[in-house]
C-alpha cells in the first residue's frame, strides 16, 4: 500500500515536471526566444547607431503621430467605455444585446477589414467622401482617418473591464445616495466612479497598448506616406523593407520597452483573485 | 420627478428612477457606436453587395487566401487548446522559481505591437537565424506568428476557472481509485471546457484577422503564403476595392459567427447559475 502510494506520488511528480517542461518550453520557443532577439539585434551595431536611427526626422515624426493618435483615442474611448458600461448594466433598454455585441466586434474583426470599411465610407466614392471633399477636409490618407481607425480598434477595452465590476458592486449604494437626495452627477462622481476606478484604469492601460501597437487598420487608411502619415509601427515595416534593418530593430526596441511598461502596469493593477 | 427621493410608500422596486442623464447616456452610446462601428461596417456590406459577390469570391486567389487563413487558424486554435491549457494548469497548480514572472510575461503579446512580434520572430527564425531554423516565407512561419499573438487567450480564460476549481472533488475521485487521467477527464475538463472553448474562439478570430505579425515574416506569396487579411490589404492598395470588399465580408461573417458561438458557450456555461 505504502509502496503504491509512493509510486503514485512519484508518478504525479513526473507528470508535473513534464507539464512544466512543456509549458515553459512552449513559452521559450514562441515568446521569450524571439523577444530576446530584439534587444540583441538592436544593440548589434552599437548604441551610437541605434541613437542615429532613432533620431531620424521621419522616425521622430512617426512616434509623434503614434502619441497624438493615442492621446485622442484613449480619452474618447474611456468616456465612451464608462458611459456604455453604465448603459448596459444599469438600464435595461431595448437593444442592449445588440449594443453588447457591437462593442465586442472589434475584438473579433480583422484590423484590415476595419480599415477597408473606413476606406469605403470616407473614400472619394464613399458615402461621406464626397461631402468632405467638397468642404476641403482630408480624411483618408491623413490624421483623421488614422484616429478613427484606432478608436474603432481599441473601442471595447474600457467597457469590457467596467461591465463586470459594475455588475459585481450592484446598485445599492447608488440607490442609497439617491434616497439621501444626491443627483445623478453627484452619485456618479462620489459613488460609482470611485468604485469602478481600478477597472477603468486597467481598461485604459489595455486601450493604450492597443493604440500604440495598432498596425493593420492604420496601414490601410493612412496611405503610408513617409514623414506625414506614418506611425511608429508603420515605420518599422518601412525601415525593414528599405533595408534599414538596424533602424527597424531600434524602433521596435522603443515600442517593446513601451509594452513592457504597459505589462508592468497590467501586472500591478490586475485584480488579486486573477493573479495566480 | 427625478428629484423626488424614493419614498417609503413607493411600491417595492419600482422601475429604476428616471434620471436626467439616462437619455443622454443612451444617445451618446448609440451615436458613438453608430459613427465609429456601425456605419463603416454598413458601408462595407453595401460595397460588397453592389459588386457581383460570387464572381469575386470564386476567384482562385481569394479562395486560396481564405482557405489558408482558416487552415492556419484551425491549427493555431488546436495548439492553443492543448498547450494553452497545459500552461494555465502549470501556472495554477505547479510551483517553481520565477512563476510570477512567467505569469506576467503571458500578457506580453497583448501589449506588444504585432509588427514588432513579426520582426522578433524574423530575427530568430528568419534568414539570419542564430539557431539555424529558417522558417521565413513558409506556412510554418505563419503558424508560429499566429501562435505568438494568440498565446494569452486560452491561458487567460482557463486560468481563473482552474484557480476557482474546488480540489476536494478531485481528491475524492483519487481516493476512490481514479487515475490521474480519469480525474482530469471526468472532473477537471468538464469544468474548464467552456473557458477553453471561448479562449479558442477568440484565438481563432484573432488568427483569421491577423496582419501585423505576418507582413514581414510570411512573404505574402499568392496561393502559398498570402492570408486573407493580406489579400484584402493588397487589393485595396492596387485599387480593387470590390475584390477586397468581397473577401472582407466573408471575414466579417466569420467574426460574427465566432462572437455568436462565444455568446452561446457563455450561455450554456452559466445555465446552472441562472436556473
Amino acid at each position: 500500500m505504502n509502496v503504491r502510494r509512493l509510486d503514485g506520488a512519484r508518478q504525479e511528480r513526473g507528470t508535473r515536471l513534464g507539464l512544466r517542461f512543456v509549458a515553459l518550453g512552449y513559452l521559450l520557443v514562441v515568446l521569450l526566444g524571439p523577444l530576446s532577439m530584439v534587444f540583441w539585434r538592436s544593440f548589434d551595431q552599437g548604441a551610437g547607431h541605434l541613437w542615429r536611427s532613432l533620431s531620424d526626422p521621419n522616425t521622430v515624426h512617426a512616434f509623434r503621430m503614434t502619441l497624438i493618435i493615442t492621446a485622442i483615442a484613449v480619452p474618447l474611448n474611456t468616456v465612451f467605455g464608462i458611459v456604455c458600461a453604465l448603459a448596459i448594466v444599469r438600464r435595461r433598454f431595448p437593444g442592449a444585446g445588440a449594443v453588447n455585441a457591437i462593442v465586442d466586434l472589434p475584438l473579433a474583426l480583422s484590423p484590415v477589414v476595419v480599415g477597408l470599411s473606413l476606406f469605403l465610407l470616407y473614400g472619394r466614392t464613399g458615402w461621406f467622401g464626397g461631402y468632405f471633399e467638397r468642404h476641403g477636409i482630408q480624411i483618408l490618407f491623413a490624421t483623421p482617418s488614422m484616429v478613427i481607425a484606432t478608436i474603432f480598434i481599441s473601442l471595447p477595452f474600457v467597457a469590457r473591464e467596467v461591465v463586470p465590476t459594475l455588475r459585481e458592486i450592484g446598485d445599492e449604494q447608488e440607490q442609497a445616495a439617491h434616497t439621501l437626495g444626491a443627483g445623478g452627477w453627484a452619485t456618479f462622481w462620489r459613488i460609482t466612479l470611485p468604485s469602478i476606478r481600478w477597472a477603468v484604469i486597467y481598461g485604459v492601460v489595455l486601450t493604450t497598448a492597443r493604440c500604440l501597437g495598432e498596425y493593420g487598420a492604420v496601414a490601410v487608411v493612412s496611405g503610408h506616406i513617409e514623414g506625414r502619415t506614418e506611425t511608429a509601427t508603420l515605420r518599422v515595416q518601412d525601415a525593414y523593407e528599405n533595408f534599414d534593418v538596424p533602424g527597424a530593430y531600434g524602433i521596435s526596441l522603443v515600442l517593446a520597452a513601451m509594452s513592457v511598461l504597459v505589462l508592468v502596469a497590467m501586472t500591478l493593477l490586475k485584480p488579486k483573485e486573477e493573479a495566480a | 420627478m427625478d428629484r423626488l427621493p424614493a419614498s417609503a410608500f413607493a411600491l417595492p422596486r419600482v422601475k429604476r428612477r428616471a434620471d436626467p442623464g439616462a437619455p443622454l447616456a443612451l444617445g451618446f452610446t448609440t451615436a458613438y457606436l453608430s459613427l465609429i462601428v456601425v456605419l463603416p461596417i454598413a458601408a462595407l456590406v453595401w460595397a460588397s453587395h453592389r459588386t457581383s459577390f460570387r464572381s469575386v469570391v470564386s476567384q482562385p486567389e481569394a479562395i486560396a487566401a481564405l482557405k489558408l487563413s482558416l487552415g492556419t487558424a484551425a491549427v493555431v486554435s488546436l495548439v492553443n487548446a492543448v498547450l494553452g491549457t497545459i500552461t494555465a494548469w502549470v501556472l495554477v497548480r505547479d510551483d517553481f522559481a520565477g512563476k510570477r514572472l512567467v505569469n506576467a510575461v503571458i500578457d506580453l503579446p497583448f501589449a506588444l505591437p504585432t509588427i514588432v512580434a513579426g520582426l522578433t520572430l524574423l530575427a530568430l527564425y528568419g534568414p539570419h537565424s542564430p539557431v539555424g531554423i529558417r522558417l521565413a516565407f513558409t506556412r510554418a512561419a505563419i503558424v508560429l506568428a499566429l501562435l505568438f499573438v494568440t498565446l494569452p487567450f486560452v491561458v487567460r480564460t482557463v486560468q481563473p476557472v482552474l484557480h476557482e476549481l474546488d480540489r476536494e472533488a478531485e481528491e475524492a475521485a483519487r481516493s476512490l481509485g481514479a487515475t490521474e487521467a480519469r480525474v482530469f477527464r471526468s472532473i477537471v475538463l468538464p469544468n474548464i471546457l467552456p473557458g477553453i472553448l471561448s479562449g479558442v474562439a477568440l484565438a481563432f478570430a484573432r488568427a483569421v484577422g491577423e496582419i501585423g505579425a505576418l507582413v514581414l515574416i510570411a512573404g505574402n506569396i499568392p496561393y502559398k503564403t498570402e492570408v486573407a487579411s493580406v489579400f484584402v490589404f493588397n487589393h485595396i492598395q492596387s485599387g480593387d476595392q470590390a475584390g477586397a470588399a468581397a473577401v472582407a465580408v466573408v471575414m466579417l461573417a466569420i467574426s460574427f459567427a465566432l462572437l455568436l458561438s462565444i455568446g452561446g458557450v457563455r450561455f450554456l456555461a452559466t445555465r446552472h447559475e441562472r436556473a
